[in-house]
């Protein structure tokens, strides 16, 4: 078996009191597509937020690629330029697409290309341009976010992501904040991305998204990760009843 | 007219003074102001609290005295200035815990999303502050930043006390000459009056074009 692309063992986090992430262990598989699933509150963001160190964990080991981030050695914090040039192949998309919106989507994508890949101005509007355009997005480039939909500015953000070559794809709820009508294009461009081998993992509400693209899924609940294993046996045959539970008032609450 | 003949020129001069203390006094205002809510966003905790009392004491005394202590009580800890250039220390000094605080709110008002994006792909937090922490705070900002320029004019007049010869000091000496305090006033009104305006116009000019497109149009 590959070594895994993202390695959690053991992690804790703290919010003051609040015990948010308890004893986590996870493998994330490279070239794979992982689904976190789980009630509100169960600490699903903020593990993700963890994978890149937004968040800080107070005791435990994430490992990218092998490598320890946000600490040089359990207990004393990594650099700040070892951290960005960690991130650097981390790419992130959040619930709220969380564009600039005093840049075009072209300047949105070429920012992070000039400023930390160190390209020149034309070189990353080139490439930007190829990132949008495989988003779907060729004839919106020189929009600012106000003027795109939910749906294209999503996949705008997106586009940030992968124009910086990341080896790990992380989305916190990339559909939550769209209308019904937009979700499948965002999907969309998922699906593609993931068929052409990235390593991803999803924070998601999207059932239907983890039991058809995802190749495992991860069940939190309540901080804990109660299992990780593929989305049949996870979404088709649960064993532990929280996860039974969890789906029944998920298909109570989308049926009608 | 007699009078504006030979007062002319004089005042015309004092005017000039007026405008660059207030132009090079806002500029380092600003500046300071602008560095004073960095230190204070970035800065160690123990920091924070200096700024605080820092600020705290100049907003809560009057420009006057900032001033007269500057320009009198400095020689005697070896600080000797010349009158144009105590007034711009002055003005500065005077002006940045307004602009801090200014700043200050600007970069509160920033969505944290939008900060945690660049950080996501690796950005320096130099380049954040530039590319998108300033610019962004700008929406919330600017307006109030214009605002205090404006307000900044008007105690320009104050440094006619310690004789930098801008146009108080001008008009005050035309009038102590002729006695034609209504005329004299009337001068020093018209051109501030026309400053303010101008200053006001190119700001919204300036406001509008800066958050064309940050503000959500529905
Ligand atoms: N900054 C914070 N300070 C204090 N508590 C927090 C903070 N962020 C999250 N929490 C708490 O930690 C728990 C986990 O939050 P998290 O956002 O990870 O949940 P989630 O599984 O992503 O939920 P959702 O599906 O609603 O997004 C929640 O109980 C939340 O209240
Ligand atoms: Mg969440």
């Amino acid at each position: 078996m590959q070594a895994s692309a993202v390695e959690i063992q053991k992690v804790n986090k703290y919010y003051g009191p609040f015990h948010a992430l308890k004893d986590v262990d996870l493998s994330i598989p490279p070239g794979r597509v992982t689904c976190l699933i789980g009630p509100s509150g169960s600490g699903k963001s903020t593990l993700l937020r963890c994978m890149n160190f937004l968040e800080e964990y107070d005791s435990g080991e994430i490992r990218i690629d092998g490598k320890l981030i946000g600490y040089d050695a359990p207990g004393r914090r990594m650099a700040g330029r070892a951290l960005r040039e960690m991130r650097r192949s981390i790419g992130m998309v959040f619930q709220q697409f969380n564009l600039w919106p005093h840049m075009t989507a072209r300047e949105n994508v070429a920012e992070g290309l000039i400023r930390v890949r160190g390209l020149p101005k034309a070189d990353a509007s080139a490439r930007a341009a190829e990132a949008l355009a495989k988003v779907g997005l060729a004839d919106k480039m020189e929009n600012h976010p106000a003027r795109l939909s939910g749906g294209q500015q999503q996949r705008v953000a997106i586009a940030r992501a992968i124009a910086m070559e990341p080896r790990l794809m992380l989305f916190d709820e990339p559909t939550s904040a769209l209308d019904p009508e937009l979700v499948g294009e965002v999907l969309s461009v998922m699906k593609t991305l993931a068929s052409e081998g990235m390593t991803m993992v999803v924070v998601t509400h999207e059932m239907g998204f983890a039991a058809h693209v995802a190749d495992r899924v991860a069940f939190m609940e309540r901080g804990e990760l109660v299992a990780a294993d593929t989305p049949d046996r996870i979404l088709h045959q649960p064993q532990d009843p929280r996860i039974q539970s969890f789906l029944r008032t998920y298909h109570e609450r989308n049926s009608f | 007219m007699d009078i504006l003949h030979q007062y002319g020129p004089a005042l015309l001069r004092g005017f000039g003074y007026t405008v660059l203390c207030w132009a090079l006094g806002t500029v380092f205002a600003m500046a300071l102001g602008l560095l004073i809510a960095l230190l204070r966003h970035y800065g160690p905790r123990w920091l924070g609290w200096i700024i605080q009392v820092y600020i705290e004491v100049i907003r809560g005394t009057p420009f006057l005295v900032q001033l007269f202590v500057l320009y009198y009580g400095g020689p005697l800890i070896g600080l000797r200035l010349d009158a144009l250039p105590a007034g711009l220390l002055g003005l500065t000094i005077y002006g940045s815990p307004y602009f801090a605080e200014i700043f200050r709110a600007g970069f509160r008002a920033v969505p944290l999303g939008q900060l945690e994006a660049a950080r996501a792909i690796g950005m320096a937090e130099p380049a954040i502050v530039r590319r998108i922490l300033l610019p962004l705070s700008m929406v919330s900002a600017l307006p109030a930043l214009i605002n205090f320029s404006i307000i900044l004019t008007k105690e320009t007049v104050i440094l006619s006390i310690i004789t930098v010869p801008e146009l108080m000091y001008e008009v005050s000496r035309m009038s102590a000459e002729t006695f034609r305090f209504v005329e004299a006033n009337l001068v020093l009104a018209l051109f501030f009056w026309g400053l303010v305006e101008a200053i006001s116009r190119l700001g919204r000019r300036f406001e509008s074009r800066v958050t064309k497109h940050l503000i959500e149009r529905t």
